[in-house]
């Protein structure tokens, strides 16, 4: 069962990767990046990490990706336009790509330790209260410098957008 | 490998898969707003293996760097699209390529 | 037995239960706002127009399934689709009542229990708003595309005071099981009050209650929030395009959307299945004797009928609520009648709520609906968020 659902998860999540890569449309990109972020949150709930999954699905899927779609939709962009391409680009990208792939490969057989595979159920320290254990006292420091972080991000965004009035 | 388990090591391979193909949008789209998801596609990656980690080792760290990463992401969002709005509105363009006066 | 038979059959019932709640609340929805505007709402298709719901279903899967020429036709076909099927999604974690036990089997009345049951319908409630937005984008057409995006804007703006005000009862129950959130709702003070979220200490909730239905008003596009539809300045907004069962499907989502609104206002704030007094002053008995005053009244006025085919409906509810009265006394059915009961109950008033604002109330204007949400709503549900963290936090010293 882990293993039906694992392979279906990632292969929807690579079409959806290479199907944000290939559209030229950026609103068929965006619900590609949601497809893969669908199915990022599966494999996530396998890997025990009950509270990052929804959180995965609220913050990105739900806030981020929309808030993507409304500018899209906001500016109304259209389609890349065919304009002129670079062409060793095309040409060494791919393998370029496949050999980094490869290596990273390479490196996961040879150095990762041996290990029984992965099986839902086996850790569950990523619950809600684990999550807010390890938060609340070891990485308390972090998470408020967070949480100042993105009120600064909130005001250079209100900044930024904001119409002038003169 | 029993029958009901999946190797960490396709986790991994998987999120590197993810990885490449971020990259490979970061270089080869052009509208802005497709670089910018690419991005998001790439820390959805990193995320993937961080949280395939905190499993192998046991521990939730991986699954807190994860959600700092996912804060980090929200509010790149917020000022990236911020950005572009004001791009947009100076240039009524989209594509990289022609946001470039900076190069000369 | 079998899990996955009784599974399937609780999937079952529990899907024909809904999809007939949605018609008739439909139903409802029309004829109580024909009497808050002194009309009498539909009344040709069956006693009281009892049967409009069936005929309105075959209405729409009978009409042409026409697609304009001009639309993005993945996303146009898609749209709905994500729609019903999100706003269908999370009743499968709500509990309707306790356990129960049908000819020797014991069963939850709900499908599943998720340790993260809140997380979960949050997460999904929050996936709902690609079904408009890509209504509005795919149709190609100014008004759906205005429908679409203040549909997104505010959805994310209201998911906020929302989520906020969900977090304020949870903290006092500890839990985001909603079966562990009801259980932990159970008893009274002083054997009248009940300890619901909304009146239980040291904060009784009841700020976060209020400001959680606001919220799920705007999040269900609702009078006075609904914006992404209004009918006088978009034609009918994201939808507009949408014909037949694709309409069908949008209005499906909607109703969907507000029955699992109230439920979750229920579960979480109101103490889902628990009766409203000790049973111990008699709260069991009160279904039965609500039955048989409504089927006495129903008589009374059959007595005296104001209209020609009054003399025989209205005996005729009489004589279905003395039935439904009856069941309660059968001491095998009572177990299961009474939570569902009360639970029925409770979500029946908040959709009541629902409808009475809409007869009610004038749409906003969009800035103020903005400025509402940011200045308004969202400060009050963080202050409201601090008092209850700080008062939980000393009381458990």
């Amino acid at each position: 069962m882990d293993l039906i659902i694992f392979l279906i998860c990632s292969v929807i999540a690579v079409a959806c990767g290479i199907n944000l890569v290939l559209q030229k449309h950026p609103i068929s990109a965006a619900l590609s990046l949601v497809g893969v972020m669908g199915s990022l949150a599966v494999l996530y709930l396998l890997l025990g990490g009950a509270f990052i999954a929804a959180a995965q699905i609220i913050v990105y899927a739900g806030a981020v990706m929309v808030l993507f779609i409304f500018v899209i939709m906001l500016l109304n962009a259209g389609a890349e336009p065919a304009g002129r391409k670079r062409s060793y680009a095309r040409l060494f990208g791919p393998p370029l790509l496949a050999i980094f792939v490869l290596l990273i490969a390479y490196a996961i057989q040879a150095r990762l330790p041996r290990s029984e595979g992965v099986q839902f159920g086996r850790f569950t320290g990523g619950s809600p209260e684990g999550i807010g254990i390890k938060v609340f006292t070891d990485y308390l420091l972090p998470f408020e410098v967070v949480s100042v972080l993105i009120l600064i991000a909130i005001l250079g965004a209100i900044v930024l957008a904001h119409k002038e009035i003169r | 490998m029993q029958a009901n388990s999946v190797p960490l090591s396709w986790y991994l391979l998987l999120s590197a898969i993810l990885f490449a193909l971020g990259v490979a949008g970061f270089i080869w789209r052009r509208n802005i707003i497709t670089v910018f998801m690419s991005i998001e596609l790439m820390l959805n990656a990193v995320n993937l293996s961080f949280v395939a980690f905190s499993y192998q080792l046991r521990q939730a760290d991986g699954h807190i760097f994860s959600l700092f990463v996912m804060v980090v992401a929200a509010a790149e969002a917020a000022v990236g699209l911020a950005i572009i709005l004001t791009v947009f509105k100076n240039r009524q363009t989209l594509e990289i390529d022609e946001v470039e006066s900076m190069k000369y | 037995m079998n899990f996955f038979l009784l599974s399937i059959i609780k999937a079952a019932v529990v899907a024909f239960v809904l999809l007939t709640t949605l018609a008739y609340l439909q139903w409802a929805e029309r004829k109580l706002l024909a009497h808050i505007q002194l009309r009498v709402g539909p009344r040709r298709v069956g006693p009281h127009g009892l049967l409009q719901p069936l005929a309105d279903v075959i209405k729409l899967i009978t009409k042409e399934d026409m697609i304009p020429s001009h639309v993005n036709k993945f996303f146009y076909l898609l749209a709905p689709f994500i729609a019903v099927a999100f706003a269908l999604l999370p009743i499968s974690v709500i509990p309707f009542g306790t356990e129960v036990d049908v000819g020797g089997v014991r069963t939850w009345m709900q499908l599943t229990d998720l340790n993260i049951g809140v997380l979960f319908i949050l997460a999904v409630s929050s996936m709902g708003v690609y079904g408009v937005a890509l209504a509005g984008w795919s149709s190609n057409n100014k008004y759906s595309l205005l429908g679409g995006l203040r549909s997104s804007a505010q959805m994310i703006s209201y998911e906020l005071p929302m989520a906020l005000a969900i977090a304020s009862p949870l903290l006092l129950v500890n839990t985001l099981s909603l079966r562990a959130i009801v259980q932990n709702q159970a008893g009274w003070y002083f054997g009248i009050i009940p300890r619901w979220s909304i009146f239980q200490g040291p904060w009784p909730q009841i700020f976060a209650f209020i400001i959680f239905l606001i919220a799920a008003f705007a999040e269900t596009n609702r009078v006075p929030f609904d914006l992404p539809e209004a009918e006088n300045e978009l034609v009918a907004g994201f939808h507009t395009e949408y014909g037949s069962m694709k309409f069908a499907a949008f209005f499906m989502a909607e109703y969907a959307n507000m029955v699992t609104v109230a439920c979750l206002a229920t579960l979480l704030f109101l103490g889902g299945w628990q009766p409203l007094w000790s049973p111990e002053y008699g709260s069991n008995y009160f279904p039965a004797a609500a039955f048989t005053v409504t089927g006495l009244a129903a008589l009374y006025a059959g007595l005296k009928p104001a209209r020609r085919l009054d003399k025989y409906t209205l005996p005729a509810a009489a004589v279905v609520s003395f039935i439904l009265a009856g069941l309660f006394f059968a001491p095998a059915l009572n177990a299961i009648l009474l939570p569902l009961f009360w639970f029925a109950a409770k979500v029946g008033a908040i959709l009541f709520l629902y409808i009475w604002i809409r007869g009610t109330l004038p749409r906003f204007r969009y800035d103020q609906l903005m400025h509402f949400a940011w200045v308004f709503m969202f400060p009050v549900a963080m202050v409201n968020l601090l008092i209850t963290s700080l008062l939980v936090a000393i009381a458990s010293k």
